[in-house]
Order: structure tokens, then sequence, then C-alpha cells
């Protein structure tokens, strides 16, 4: 594993105001590496959702840091936060957020366009990175013709077309079955051998344990423990196995 | 296809039923503004035919006239002082005034006359479809435009009518010369038109000027007014910027055919800012993800823009259409709807304007959206 892709350095949250105000997090410090793949656990209301949201540099802390490939985003304009995230962020959401009147190869071209690479080479691109997570076969399928599995390779397709340094996942496999479950996983976990890329999930879902490098938990806003599986090499080896 | 072109396009037609709503928008506004706008220039053109067809380089008018059809008088005599104004090279009197047409079969209706000296070319009709110019010299001769026959009782050459009582013969028929007062004008020798209309062989109501060649219009002007009192001399311009001033906007009909226009602009903006508003909404978590992805607000703003430029494109196209169905139709009516190529021109630039204008109200929303909401749903 190398350098940080993304970190957190003692970063606190407050939502909302007056009686209605809410300590989401409160100074968490957090640090994903390249060719790592981390899972980031804890109940409901426990932070994650805003942690993600402050990672992947949409929200802004009350306080601490972010650093973005060692570049902080303190101070940044919503626009700078905006060229920030097209340039080093990839985004998996749960419930895909696909644009359903474009087609699979549309959908992950979308992502290069927003970076004004047009065209012939945005095409091929698009193309060769919905190959990469199966699905040569429905590059022309329009959301509403793909299963709910095919969905979420698309935007992971869409996630990682632009070499993004880090994949931020808000619940992958929640809307899965076991078995898309493992197979996203086993993609999102390929995409993590890249030591150039880092990649975190937010889950509750016990079964991707296996995946993990490192597992971080989160509660009441505050990360409580980490487990480093250091064995996580074999652990994917095995799932990927499982998965095929 | 540009992908933003694409995006946008498909975002259009995903309801087809808010986009065929959106296009009637623009269309029902463009007609209308175009129907507006069109009439005001038929209106506008119409005022000033008979100043536009009179051989006049400057018009000795009285004063205070207020347009073409102002039935004061000024004394004839006035056009010798005129000729004898260096770089004057001929005068014509003019009479107009209204009269009443007697029908073969006893009714009346009333007409107006035009009289002019046949021998000077003052104000003689054109656009002659029967007769000739020179019949206008023989007794009792006149020329009415053929699309009057039936208001006026008569079939066509050398029928028979009275106007103040004396008898007259229809010589010569002209086509598309008509007036929007729907008064229809009655062409004559000046010495009849006197008669019918009641007035002395030394009264006209304008002399009309003609220059020699190389002669200073604003030179003879001063020239002709140091000459005579009570009299204004006006260009032909400058009469035709008078008389479309007192029926456009001293009447207020102008002002009704203006406001018409902006009422339908008005309606056309308000319809399709709705539709792209309310398209905007439920596009509204793609447009967030697109701002989670890294999108610039300018590539969101655009996508708008090009749903509202492809509206106004597809719009103006149908209301082109029917704006060409209404212009023939109303070619031979009293107050034709007229559509250059500029009002063309002006039109879709208009449309274009109006789409982006209603967009705003789409792209403020977009511009508050909070990508989180990406993670909320």
């Amino acid at each position: 594993m190398s350098d940080p892709v993304i970190e957190a350095i003692d970063v606190a949250k407050v939502l909302g105001h007056g009686p209605a105000e809410v300590h989401a997090l409160k100074g968490i410090s957090l640090a994903i590496k390249g060719g790592e793949l981390a899972l980031l656990m804890g109940p409901s209301g426990s932070g994650k959702t805003t942690l993600l949201s402050i990672l992947g540099c949409m929200l802004t802390p009350t306080s601490g840091t972010v650093r973005v490939r060692g570049r902080s985003t303190e101070g940044a304009t919503p626009e700078d936060l905006a060229r920030l995230r097209r340039d080093n962020v990839g985004f998996v959401f749960q419930t895909y957020h696909l644009f359903p009147t474009l087609n699979a190869t549309d959908n992950v071209r979308l992502a290069l366009d927003l970076r004004e690479e047009h065209v012939k080479g945005a095409v091929a691109r698009a193309k060769d990175a919905l190959a990469r997570v199966g699905l040569s076969h429905k590059m022309r399928s329009y959301p509403r013709e793909l299963s709910s599995g095919e969905q979420q390779r698309v935007a992971i397709a869409r996630a990682i077309v632009a070499d993004a340094s880090v994949i931020l996942a808000d619940e992958p496999t929640a809307a899965l079955d076991g078995e898309n479950g493992r197979a996203i996983m086993t993609i999102l976990s390929t995409v993590a051998r890249d030591t150039a890329r880092g990649v975190l999930v937010v889950t509750h879902d016990p079964r991707l344990l296996p995946f993990a490098d490192r597992i971080v938990h989160l509660e009441d806003g505050r990360i409580v423990r980490e487990e480093h599986t250091a064995t996580h090499a074999q652990s994917r080896a095995q799932a990927a196995e499982q998965s095929e | 296809m540009p992908l933003i072109l694409k995006l946008a396009f498909r975002n259009l037609i995903h309801d087809r039923l808010r986009f065929i709503a959106t296009l009637i928008g623009i269309v029902v506004s463009i007609v209308l503004v175009t129907v507006q706008l069109g009439l005001y220039l038929g209106f506008e053109r119409m005022v000033t035919t008979m100043i536009d067809h009179a051989s006049a380089d400057l018009w000795i008018v009285p004063q205070g006239t207020k347009c073409f059809e102002d039935p004061s008088l000024l004394d004839a005599r006035k056009q010798f002082r005129a000729r004898a104004v260096d770089g004057v090279a001929e005068t014509a009197a003019v009479v107009l005034g209204f009269a009443d047409w007697r029908m073969p079969g006893g009714s009346i209706t009333p007409v107006f006359v035009v009289g002019s000296d046949l021998r000077s070319r003052g104000l003689l009709p054109w656009n002659l479809v029967e007769g000739d110019v020179e019949a206008l010299a023989t007794p009792n001769a006149i020329a009415v435009d053929r699309s009057y026959f039936r208001t006026l009782g008569i079939t066509g050459l050398d029928a028979s009518a009275e106007i103040r009582r004396q008898r007259v013969r229809v010589v010569a028929a002209t086509n598309g010369i008509r007036s929007f007062t729907m008064t229809p004008y009655v062409f004559m020798s000046i010495d009849r038109a006197r008669a019918y209309i009641g007035i002395s062989p030394d009264e006209a109501t304008y002399i009309l000027v003609r220059l020699a060649p190389g002669a200073d219009p604003r030179a003879v002007r001063r020239q002709l007014l140091a000459n005579m009192s009570d009299v204004e001399v006006l260009t032909s311009s400058e009469f035709r910027g008078r008389s479309r001033s007192f029926w456009l906007f001293g009447t207020g009909a102008g002002a009704a055919l203006l406001g018409g226009a902006l009422l339908g602009l008005t309606v056309g903006t308000v319809i399709v800012a709705l539709t792209l508003y309310s398209n905007t909404k439920e596009h509204l978590i793609e447009f967030a993800t697109s701002r989670a992805m890294g999108s610039s607000s300018r590539y969101i703003h655009k996508v708008i823009i090009c749903q509202a430029l492809i509206s106004a494109a597809i719009g103006f196209c149908i209301a082109k259409v029917i704006d060409d169905a209404i212009v023939t139709m109303t070619a031979s009516s009293p107050l034709p709807i007229i559509i250059t190529s500029n009002l063309t021109v002006s039109l879709f630039v208009l449309t274009i304007l109006m789409c982006i204008a209603s967009a705003t109200a789409a792209i403020m929303k977009v511009t508050r959206i909070d990508p989180v909401i990406v993670f909320a749903r």
C-alpha cells in the first residue's frame, strides 16, 4: 500500500442549529491508502454517511482537515470542491443513481464528459470500463433494461472510468442479493489492487468482511475500533473464488 | 452527438406530454406575437400606402396635418409660388375627402375620393388590372379596386353609380389598393374630385413637389416655407412617420397590437418557464448526481440551456409553418399580416431569448442543489 489518497484529520461536523443541533462527527481521523479496500461500519446514525460526504468533498467539516492526494480542502469554494471530486473521487451509491435517459455507455461516458473528455476517446474508455465490470454485452442497454446487479456494475464503471484516486461506495450491496453483492465486491476489490487507488465502502453487511483490508467501526460520531485484516489478500482471493 | 445535447434532448422527451405542453406554449406564444407584429407591419404599410405610391419628393400640407387622410385644405394657388422656387421641377395638387357613394340599387356607402391632376402624375392609381389611367380623363370616369366591387354594388368596368348625386362610371380597376379604414378609395381627376367633395377649384388637400435633379431638398424646403404661410413642408419619409405615428399611436391601435405581442411573449415565457422548471425538478436527483460526480455548475446550466434551445428551435419551426399559413390566408384581407425576413429573424432571436429567460428559474433551482441528497435517496 502507498500514501493516503484521501484523509480526514480530526474532523468534526455539527449538523443543524439550536435545539436541533447534532454532533454527527467528533474528531475523526481516517486515511485511505492506495491499494486498500476499507469498510466503514456502524449502526444507523453513527455518522457513516456524514463522514463519506466529507471525505467525498460534498460537505465541509465544522473543524478539522480533509486532504485529497495531499491537498487540503480548507477554504475551497463549491466549484473547487466539485473539481476535486471530478478529478479524484468516484462514487457508487446504494440506489445507483444512473441517468434513466442515457444508455449504459453514455452513463459511464458522462463521468468523462464532465471532465471535458468528449466523443471518440471517451466512448472507447467508457466501453472499456463496462468491459472491466463484465458488461460488454449491455453497453447499449438503458437502466430500466438492466438488473439491479447490472445497474450497480454500470455505476462502478462510471466511478472508475476517469481513474479516480478513491472510490467511495455507500451501501453498494444493500439492494442486491448475495450473489450480486459478492460480484460487486469482487469488482471493487479488484479496483483496490491498483496501488494508486483506494476504496472505502460504507456497509452494514457482514458478508463483505472477507473483502476488506481494514474495517473501521464508527459509533456516535467516533471511530471506536479498527481492524486490520492481515490476510486480506488471501480473503479477497477466496471471496473472488466463491463469487466465481 | 455531444453528450450534453443528447442528455438535454432525452430529458425533454422523457416525459412526452410535458414536452408537447412546452412546445404548445412556445408555438402559441410565437404565433400570437407574429400575428400581432405582422398586423402591426401590415397596418403600418397600409397607413402609408398612398404616400409610398405618390410621385413626390416634398409634400406641402396644411399646418397641423396629422395624417394622410386629414381633410384639412390649403390654397391650391400656392403651387404656382412653389414652382417659382429654385430646385422645384414640378408640382401637382391632390384632393382628398369623404363622399357618399350611391349604389345602382339606391343604398349608400361612404368612399374616400382621391383626385389628382392627370397630366402631372400626382397620385394616380397603380396596379391596374383593367382599363388605363388615361381613361380617367373621360367625363365622370373613376377607378376603384376590384376587391371593393361588391361593397360598391358594381360588377366591373363600365358599371355606373352616383357620388354626391352625380353619375360616375368605372373605367379602370386596380388590385390590392385597400384601405385599412374599410372605406374604398375612388380615384379620379382633380376637377371631378372637387365637385364630388364639394370644394372650390382653388382648394386642395396637398401639393406634391418633385425636385429637379441635384436639388437640395433642405434648401428647397427652406425656400418654400419662406414663400408660404399656414403650411408645412414634409419629405415623404417625414409624412410617412407622421401618418404612422397618428394611426398607430395616436389612436392606440399600434399600442394595442404591441401590447398583444407583449402579452403573447409573457404567456409563452411563463409556460416554458413552468415546464422547464418542472422538468428540472423531476431530474433533480440526476443533476445532484452530476454535481456529486464533480460536474461544474456551468455544465448543469448548459444542459438546461440546451433543453431551452431545443424547445425553442422545434417550437419556432412549428410556429413558422402556422405563421406562413396565416399569411397566405390573410393576403387578400383588408388588413393582411405581413412577415418580412427581418421579422422572421427577429422572432427566432426572440424565441431563443424567451426560452433562455424561461430557463432562469430552473437554473436557480439547480444552482441551490446540494449534492449530498444523493446519499439520502
